[in-house]
């Protein structure tokens, strides 16, 4: 297996031979086919022999009930509606903040050398860790949970828009010259078509933080929100609820993410004509 | 338009050492004349083109082109690199109208340009194709039309084969020369190959090792379509190889 393996890397590289369409999709369902099952057998088994309370581990069909008796009392959509608006505003406004800022800081050095240090210095403490003081600073209402968004996703996104924009080569700056481009021409023609696939790659990450940090914010002091569904489930021990919450998480994070990448493949076709 | 060098040098400065690339240069480009810089390299060849360009500032001297002074880049002097230094992120088509776009040229005119430069480079049948679709002879081919489509009056060319195939680069001198027949710019070529200085040039300026000055200038006189195997041909080539001998041979001293 792993010897037909390296004849094949030698072939064609450590990502191995391309897969047709088909069969690249196929292996997807199998592989989420074969996880829901074994969880369904599993939760199953548990509720046949009770090995421990079957509440510990609800099958995949008892959180989708628990999910569906939500939504039938009307509650799923304004906890989704929530949530949804929170990320939205807090990924929003930390999404223009953070590629405006990231633009000048990367073309002006005098701005980056200031705004810089002061990132690196924010960036490694955990979002998660300065969450308290938001509380503190702005009270528990929606301003600290979207500003907590803001706040967390500024980061990523800022560093990767200055990347793209300091890594720009400099020949094309000169070539677009020669053609008879001004600043404003090299702004919008040069610099910005070339920091876009760093800009977006910001974006996705920011994307995924934010559905990250907002469960969190939405422990504390929330009345609405998925992560107020998971918390109120541990405290009246809903089990099914915190994992139909969980799972309703993951899959917006990953229709957040798939957006994202439409629009990558929209705007970036040039890097895989075809 | 002419190119006019007076009096240029040009001193590097890196880590608190001065390393003169260019010294007392003199050079007279007239209107219409292909002129290729030669010489060692490291001898600042591409350094004066890149000054004649507006990309880099003269430490002493100046550049006069049509009678004003070079401050900077500008669409009146076209440029092509030898690395080609397209706009990845636009096709074939969006790279040669860049200029025209610029300038705020009329779609209809624009699309009639550019595949009136696109025919005469050979990549009519591939305007919407992405700079990574093509190879590097057609990269620079499209290099080449996005230059001449802006209508520059002076074309500066910096090895702009050096990084092809020989086959390759045979086949895209003798397009150049076509090209210039129909286009009769001004234009200054660095290269390094002889070969190609005589193929191309009315006048070939053979520089020294660094610092850069000017040894000898040649004037090609054969005709305008060339045969690279006639005995004049030959004759110019050996003549300037036993130039450039002596310099490169200093550089190894």
């Amino acid at each position: 297996m792993l010897l037909s393996s390296v004849s094949e890397m030698m072939e064609w590289g450590v990502r191995g031979a391309p897969a047709t369409r088909r069969a690249a999709v196929s292996w997807r369902v199998i592989s989420l086919v074969a996880f829901v099952a074994l969880w369904s057998l599993a939760g199953g088994l548990v509720e046949l022999t009770r090995p421990f309370n079957p509440l510990f581990l609800p099958a995949p069909w008892v959180v989708i009930g628990a999910l569906l008796e939500l939504a039938r009392k009307g509650q799923l959509w304004m906890h989704v509606g929530a949530t949804l608006e929170r990320v939205a505003i807090g990924f929003g406004v930390g999404a223009v903040l953070a590629v405006a800022l990231g633009l000048i800081a990367g073309q002006v050095r005098a701005v980056r050398n200031v705004i810089e240090p002061v990132v690196e210095l924010l960036r490694p403490i955990p979002p998660l860790a300065v969450l308290p003081l938001f509380i503190v600073w702005v009270g528990i209402g929606e301003t600290s949970k979207v500003g907590f968004i803001t706040y967390a996703t500024f980061f990523p996104m800022f560093v990767t828009t200055v990347h793209g924009v300091t890594q720009i080569d400099g020949r094309l700056l000169r070539a677009a010259q020669s053609l008879g481009a001004r600043p404003h021409h090299l702004f919008f023609r040069v610099i910005l078509p070339a920091a876009l696939p760093d800009v977006l790659t910001g974006l996705r990450l920011g994307v995924a933080l934010s559905f990250f940090v907002i469960v969190i914010s939405e422990f504390v002091g929330a009345e609405s929100g998925l992560g107020y569904l998971i918390n109120d489930g541990r405290n009246f021990f809903l089990v099914p609820q915190m994992l139909g919450a969980a799972v309703l998480l993951g899959l917006l994070g990953y229709g957040g993410n798939a957006l994202v990448r439409v629009l990558e493949r929209r705007v970036l076709r040039w890097q895989h004509p075809r | 338009m002419k190119i006019h060098v007076r009096g240029l040098s040009r001193t590097f400065v890196a880590a608190g050492r001065e390393t003169p690339a260019l010294s007392g240069i003199d050079l007279e480009v007239a209107e219409r004349e292909f002129v290729c810089l030669l010489g060692p390299s490291g001898c600042g060849k591409s350094t004066l083109l890149n000054i004649v360009a507006g990309f880099l500032r003269p430490s002493a001297g100046e550049v006069l082109v049509g009678g004003r002074p070079v401050t900077g880049p500008g669409a009146d002097r076209g440029v092509v690199f030898q690395e080609y230094v397209l706009f990845p992120w636009l096709t074939v088509a969006g790279n040669v109208e860049f200029g025209l776009q610029l300038k705020g040229t009329p779609a209809a005119q624009r699309r009639a340009i550019v595949a009136r430069y696109l025919d005469l480079v050979g990549l009519g049948a591939h305007a919407e194709k992405f700079p990574v679709q093509l190879s590097g002879g057609m990269k620079q081919r499209v290099a080449i039309a996005r230059a001449l489509a802006n209508n520059p009056e002076i074309i500066l060319m910096d090895e702009p084969f050096g990084a092809l195939d020989a086959q390759t680069r045979e086949v895209l001198q003798d397009e150049l020369g076509r090209i210039q027949r129909v286009e009769h710019k001004t234009v200054l070529f660095v290269t390094h190959s002889i070969r190609e200085a005589v193929y191309l040039a009315d006048r070939v300026v053979v520089m020294t090792s660094a610092p850069g000055r000017i040894k000898q200038i040649f004037t090609i006189k054969l005709p305008e379509i060339r045969d690279r195997f006639t005995p004049e041909f030959t004759h110019y080539e050996s003549e300037i190889t036993r130039v450039v001998k002596e310099e490169v041979a200093k550089v190894h001293e």
